[in-house]
């Protein structure tokens, strides 16, 4: 049933992938390379010198135990961002996929999140749930709630997620969107005609064969959630209280730029590339099987 | 001196010189933003039009953290300012990098300046010199941790606001009285390793790490879970528990809410001198930083925060002449007294401290000599020098986690301060090991 374009020779499709292979070279295998390379030593800040420690940055980082808790910390905190972040979307996407009137202007408002960058981000919502001053904090002292995120780590966790899933829940609204809108009306259609209410028809229609959107997601945002949500803990919480919203990518930041200590950081740069590598792995192998194309 | 002309002025008629080419520039990067970026460049301005020689350019590369950065990276490049700010828990990193830097006191010797090193004040030249006294980097911006009182929120709780409170037993005693009148917030502080740890250490006369606080070598370990340490913290956490002292983050947020009246108490960085004046809308009054009685040497001098300019490596001899030449502009006792009363830092050397109190500012903004007499009452000892720790901001990151557990109850004092000085001690080994 496979129909496969065959190219004649080997020139032209090398020719037709060297842009991409150039660029990935440039700007992962090389820079990968060298985190490879740096972590292996304990070098000045001013590359003064360096000495050879083979995986000694490595043994002092697994041997510390607060290291070892911030995996256990990005877990939840990847978990939650991508959970949130991909359930809201998908929600209101298909509000969205259902509406008649008005739907562009829903769908632009929605998309709007996306362009503001994860820091400012992180202000905006630091402002709403400052302890003193914010809105939300106050509402909550109407209703008898105490919001303290600066000592209470489960508040604090609580406000990084929602921080940094806010705005990726436009991104992953237009891909569910587009998914929900390649689904045949037919289809559906025809399981209403057979008597399936909403959701039923959502349950296994819409969502089996929604699922190659979902997946692709899925990879998408725990590679964000990993790597590029050190700009809201860097304005939020700064990792605290003590180390409830310490995750490895802002460590990474903490330890390299903060601490110049640039044999740990590189050290952490390459842990966190396996970590990833390996989930990534994982997804591909056992959750793509039950996706359907 | 010009100080007839504004700043502005002065700006005006550099541009319309131009850049003569036989000026030789001198590049200074630093971290103030706002009102104190003003006043640098104001500074800057002053002295280009000074002289013909040289030409100075300041510019702002970001916090303190990122300036250091920018520094660092521009090194590796080869492309170094002549003068990079550096906070001064970035000290020991600088120190130890012998070869991007160039010592103050030997850019001044060579360039054959009028330098005395012995005009600055003792604690704040201290943290900047080498155990024999030779200058590394000039003290820029310091200043030093008091304790700032609303004198309206003891009113309103029935307590004199004359009420001596030198002592934490007598903090603690107002604190409970604070509490009684439904005070939401008897105390807060800023920077509270800066000032719980570092300062309360050298206060008191004890020593917050080894080897002279790390002065006298990198094998240093830290020693601040000594029991008069784990008794403050403790006294600190039971206030935190009881309400009475409430933690607003790790920076200095405490001071929107005593600014805004909330506090009654902060322990806070004499520099916070200009926004509690320009925003409190009540009495406010500045008090020496508390110590506990009874503990022998109490109260020595506190130490100081904020930032030194360094000399960096690889320009020519020309260029270091410039930089002798802005760098003892910049330490003459009318430019730091002006910088002093315009920003609440310390004045740095005696000179501009006599200027300014000559000038009749003391007697005009009362309080604002506290800071000076805190760190000038006593000839700073080993423990009261300063901290040259590698590594430190990070330690103070470990740190604030810990204390954040006393703060919450999670954690004795004791507990916390056993295992921020195991954890600290670990990045003392690795900074020991990466500048062996």
């Amino acid at each position: 049933m496979e129909k496969r374009v065959r190219f004649k020779g080997i020139w032209l499709p090398l020719l037709l992938v060297l842009p991409q292979i150039v660029i990935t070279a440039v700007f992962f295998f090389y820079p990968a390379g060298q985190a490879i390379w740096q972590s292996l030593f304990i070098p000045d800040p001013f590359g003064l010198s360096k000495q050879f420690v083979g995986l000694g940055n490595f043994e002092f980082l697994l041997s510390d135990r607060y290291y070892r808790a911030s995996f256990i910390t990005t877990a939840v905190f990847s978990t939650l961002v991508t959970v949130v972040s991909m359930g809201v979307a998908l929600w209101l996407a298909v509000l969205a996929d259902r509406l008649i009137k008005g739907s562009g202007t829903y769908r632009t408002l929605l998309i709007w999140p996306y362009a503001v960058a994860p820091a400012v981000a992180g202000v905006l919502w630091l402002f709403m749930f400052n302890t003193r001053v914010g809105v939300v904090t106050w509402y909550l002292g109407l209703l008898g709630y105490d919001w303290n995120h600066v000592l209470n780590g489960e508040e604090a966790m609580g406000l990084v997620v929602i921080a940094s899933a806010w705005g990726r829940i436009s991104y992953n609204f237009l891909f569910f969107l587009a998914g929900l809108q390649a689904i045949p009306r037919s289809v559906i259609e025809a399981a209403a005609i057979d008597g399936a209410a909403f959701w039923t028809r959502f349950r296994t229609i819409v969502f089996p064969l929604l699922s190659p959107t979902t997946f692709f997601l899925l990879v998408v945002n725990i590679v964000y959630a990993f790597f590029e949500t050190f700009g809201v803990i860097h304005t939020i919480t700064s990792g605290g209280p003590q180390q409830a919203t310490t995750i490895l990518v802002y460590k990474v930041y903490a330890d390299g730029f903060v601490g110049q200590d640039l044999g740990s950081s590189a050290a952490q740069s390459v842990i966190l590339l396996v970590v990833v590598s390996i989930l990534t792995i994982v997804q591909f192998r056992y959750i793509e099987r039950r996706v359907h194309y | 001196m010009k100080s007839g002309i504004s700043p502005a002025a002065l700006l005006c008629g550099l541009v319309a010189a131009g850049p003569v080419a036989a000026q030789t520039e001198i590049e200074f990067w630093h971290a103030f933003t706002g009102r104190l970026g003003e006043l640098v460049d104001a500074q800057v301005a002053e002295f280009n039009a000074s002289q013909s020689d040289y030409i100075v350019t300041a510019s702002h590369k970001g916090n303190y953290s990122e300036t250091l950065n920018a520094g660092i990276a521009a090194f590796r490049a080869g492309e170094q300012p002549d003068i990079l700010m550096v906070f001064e828990v970035g000290t020991a990193t600088m120190m130890a990098a012998k070869g991007a830097i160039r010592p103050v006191h030997e850019v001044m010797a060579e360039a054959g300046a009028d330098f005395d090193p012995d005009a600055f004040i003792g604690s704040v030249k201290g943290y900047y010199t080498t155990t024999d006294g030779q200058m590394l980097s000039l003290p820029f911006n310091s200043s030093t941790p008091v304790l700032w009182v609303n004198r309206d929120a003891l009113s309103a709780a029935g307590i004199d606001p004359d009420t001596d409170l030198s002592t934490w037993q007598q903090v603690g005693a107002v604190l409970d009285q604070l509490k009684a009148a439904g005070s939401t917030c008897p105390l807060t502080t800023a920077w509270q390793s800066w000032i719980h740890l570092e300062n309360l250490s050298a206060y008191h006369d004890v020593p917050f790490a080894t080897q002279e606080n790390g002065f006298a070598g990198l094998d240093t370990e830290l020693a601040f879970n000594a029991p008069l340490q784990v008794q403050h913290i403790q006294a600190m956490g039971d206030w935190a528990r009881d309400g009475k002292f409430i933690y607003a983050g790790r920076r200095n947020e405490g001071g929107a809410n005593f600014r805004a009246g909330e506090c009654a108490l902060f322990t806070e960085s004499s520099a916070g001198y200009a926004g509690i004046k320009s925003e409190a809308q009540f009495a406010f009054e500045v008090r020496p930083l508390p110590y506990w009685e009874g503990v022998e040497g109490a109260p020595q001098n506190t130490i100081i925060g904020g930032a030194s300019l360094w000399v960096m490596a690889g320009q020519t001899a020309k260029e270091y002449k410039g930089v002798a030449s802005f760098l003892n502009f910049l330490s003459s006792p009318e430019i730091q007294a002006r910088w002093h009363q315009d920003t609440g830092y310390l004045p740095i050397t005696s000179a501009a401290g006599d200027l300014t109190r000559e000038q009749g500012f003391y007697d005009a903004n009362p309080g604002t000599d506290i800071a000076v007499r805190q760190m000038t009452a006593k000839e700073p000892t080993a423990n009261s020098k300063g901290l040259r720790l590698g590594s430190f901001d990070q330690i103070r990151t470990i740190i604030d986690e810990e204390l954040e557990g006393v703060w919450t109850g999670d954690k004795t004092a004791e507990a916390a301060l056993n295992s921020a000085v195991e954890r600290g001690n670990q990045l003392l080994r690795r900074f020991e090991q990466a500048n062996r």
